[in-house]
């Protein structure tokens, strides 16, 4: 299978630069001071200087790198992953790697036709029909005629639209305008597709769907896919290497858990300034520890859970708390609670200005998906004052190999959670 | 190690001359599917319908008769005045229209460009082609007035003998307008200047081509270097020519006419084709 396992993209050196601030009367300064370069055979001044781009500080240039001396390579059939934060990068990678703007130096070198998703139906006319906006989406997306006319009924069928088929799309609801453009995106047929989490957009059952497409073009037809997300969840589900994105540089490649719990071990560091009794309590700390006492958002299934908190106070010596810990499936729904109080935990001081407190959980029992914390401390001697933070902390839990969740019957499906339980 | 072989690059810079037509040739159906939604599109909505088409042209010209032709007396030779302005008119509309639409390429087509990569000529291109549909429609109407002339006046009016030169005209007319176009569209993505100078430029610039005022009254007042110099004046003249035969052409206007529209089409190109790399980053 050595076919399978050649390079079909290779990304090498590649930046770019952009230019900050309001393009005015600089702008013609500029632009002359690189063609007197050009003209004299010198290199482009403005090539030489820039700052990493780190978008919280102040630099002292006009001129910054989103991506600099980035390199990798992909091979046949394999799912890269790329994360990062805000700005790191990701975004310009994606555009340059999809041909909508020119790196400003180095190359990427390629194999097959690349096709980019960085957003589902562009170029729709709200005038034109569904069927009249699948032909020209298709065709913007590098299809031709003839392929597009072959899948017509495949994508009219996918997307569900049928009925409405003939409409202009101006009368569609927002969800079958993307569930439309998504089933024209499916039937892309490149070696090489990029896709931006803008895919993520609509419905917890739309996502599952267009991962599932997603994970079937790469299985079934080898072909390979480039997949930016926030979403550790899908990136864990979907991606066999990962790469992670800094200021604009590869900080690290390798498998997808490295890379992950690389990631979020470094994303949850800050310091939270949450507050209880209007600042007599707050919280110092907030921290989700799996089985391997790694921090991470992201849990697998039927494995050991250990929250860790600090309380700070900043007068009163901490005594007599009930504290809770409340587990939501969106911002309103609690499905569970962690409370010293059902379980006689004795919240006992030790006297100083701030107390950790640790609950371990042997095992996660909540079905796959996206979980919020509350946090409750009740004062027990003052006729039971209560405080609560929201959303202090979430996480994903996702699918072990214990269980087999299915693509096609969303988690919910089962309810919320599945009990330990053995079949005889 | 094996030797690196890969079929497609992308590089910082494309290649100046490199226009990449093969990949155009690829994209063919996209152009077409353009055309086709600009055409259907732009009179989605009302009740006139492509009757504007019509409505646009026949009005301009009937003002143009009453304030130029009665009110100023100027004299269009023994054209019916109101058929002088009409194909005028119907010739330089296409120009602007042209001229107008391509010269908002990235602008206009920012949040598509932004997303996706197709060859971006497909988009001026797909605009001269829609363009020259509505032009046919017009041309249409200015046959019937014109056949009016023919059979139910004694105007004397008749086609000239290259009258079928008159396609050739209009390629390099369309290219002109192409050319320009992409040369301002290009430009527009980092100097916004130019949209108010394209706009109010345009309604300027008719005047010195030839559109109500013939070449002739130009000529006779002494100020020719107006319209010397400015290749639309030649073309218009020249359908009016080829057409209404009446107007003198100089074999300098045909060749100024030719190497002007191709050199601006090539030019427009290479411009077009340098900037559509990176132009995201700067509109």
């Amino acid at each position: 299978m050595m076919k399978q396992q050649d390079v079909i993209l290779k990304v090498e050196n590649v930046s770019k630069q952009y230019r900050l601030g309001v393009v005015g009367t600089g702008t013609i300064s500029h632009d002359l001071n690189r063609f007197l370069a050009k003209v004299t055979g010198k290199e482009d001044p403005y090539l030489k200087i820039g700052e990493s781009n780190d978008r919280s500080t102040k630099g002292t240039s006009e001129y910054v790198w989103a991506l600099k001396g980035i390199n990798f390579e992909v091979k046949r059939g394999e799912i890269l992953g790329i994360i990062g934060k805000n700005g790191a990068g990701k975004s310009t990678l994606l555009k340059i790697l999809s041909k909508v703007t020119g790196p400003t130096t180095g190359f990427i070198k390629y194999n097959g036709r690349i096709a980019s998703l960085l957003e589902v139906g562009t170029g729709f006319h709200p005038e034109m029909t569904g069927k009249e906006n699948i032909f020209l989406n298709g065709a913007i997306l590098g299809m031709t005629k003839k392929e597009i006319s072959r899948k017509l009924d495949e994508i009219i069928n996918f997307s569900g639209c049928e009925r409405y088929i003939d409409t202009p799309v101006k009368r569609y609801s927002s969800g079958m305008k993307v569930r439309l453009a998504f089933a024209v995106a499916a039937f892309l047929e490149p070696d090489i597709l990029v896709v931006d989490e803008v895919l993520a957009v609509g419905d917890a059952e739309f996502q599952k769907k267009a991962i599932g497409k997603m994970r079937d073009i790469s299985s079934q037809a080898g072909r390979t896919v480039l997949f930016v997300s926030h979403d550790m969840g899908a990136i864990q589900n979907l991606c066999t290497k990962c790469i992670l994105l800094e200021r604009g540089k590869v900080v690290l490649e390798d498998n997808t858990n490295k890379v992950i719990s690389f990631y979020l071990k470094n994303k949850i560091t800050k310091n939270n300034n949450y507050e209880f009794f209007k600042g007599n309590l707050f919280l110092k700390s907030f921290k989700i520890f799996n089985k391997n006492k790694n921090i991470v958002d992201l849990v697998l299934f039927d494995s050991p859970l250990v929250f860790k908190v600090v309380i700070g106070s900043k007068k009163e010596i901490l005594n007599d708390f009930i504290f809770e810990i409340k587990i939501k499936s969106d911002k309103e729904n609690i499905l569970s609670t962690f409370s010293t109080y059902l379980n006689k935990y004795k919240f006992h001081s030790n006297g100083g200005f701030s107390r950790e407190l640790t609950c371990e959980i042997d095992s996660v029992s909540l079905i796959p998906g996206k979980y919020y914390i509350d946090l409750i401390i009740v004062k027990y001697m003052e006729d039971g004052k209560l405080s609560s933070l929201s959303d202090v902390a979430n996480f994903n839990v996702i699918e072990s190999n214990n269980f087999i969740f299915s693509n096609k019957i969303k988690p919910m499906y089962h309810g919320n959670f599945i009990m330990k339980y053995n079949w005889k | 190690m094996e030797k690196e072989k890969w079929l497609f690059n992308i590089s910082p810079k494309n290649n100046t001359f490199n226009l990449n037509l093969k990949e155009v040739w690829q994209y063919r159906d996209l152009l077409f599917l353009f055309v086709k939604r600009d055409v259907i599109t732009l009179y989605k909505q009302t009740i006139l319908g492509p009757l504007w088409y019509l409505i646009q042209p026949l009005f301009t010209s009937v003002i143009f008769t009453l304030v130029f032709n009665n009110v100023a007396g100027i004299k269009t030779g023994s054209i019916p005045p109101f058929l002088f302005n009409l194909a005028g008119i119907t010739t330089w509309n296409y120009f602007k229209e042209c001229l107008v639409a391509t010269s908002d390429t990235f602008k206009k087509n920012e949040q598509i460009f932004g997303k996706v990569y197709f060859p971006r000529i497909i988009m001026p291109m797909s605009i001269i082609i829609s363009n020259l549909l509505k032009f046919a429609i017009q041309l249409f109407i200015l046959i019937c007035f014109y056949l009016y002339y023919v059979f139910f006046t004694n105007s004397g009016i008749r086609p000239s003998e290259f009258l079928f030169l008159f396609p050739v005209l209009i390629v390099f007319m369309g290219m002109l307008g192409l050319g320009l176009g992409m040369l301002i569209s290009s430009m527009v993505t980092k100097y916004r200047d130019l949209t108010f100078l394209v706009s109010f430029g345009i309604q300027l610039l008719m005047y010195i081509s030839l559109v109500v005022i013939p070449l002739s009254l130009f000529q006779k007042k002494g100020v020719e270097w107006l319209v010397m110099y400015n290749p639309m004046g030649y073309i218009i003249e020249m359908a009016r020519f080829l057409l209404l035969n009446e107007g003198n052409i100089s074999k300098f206007g045909i060749a100024y006419t030719v190497i002007f529209s191709v050199l601006c089409l090539l030019f427009g190109t290479v411009i077009f084709n340098k900037t559509e790399k990176t132009f995201i980053d700067t509109i």
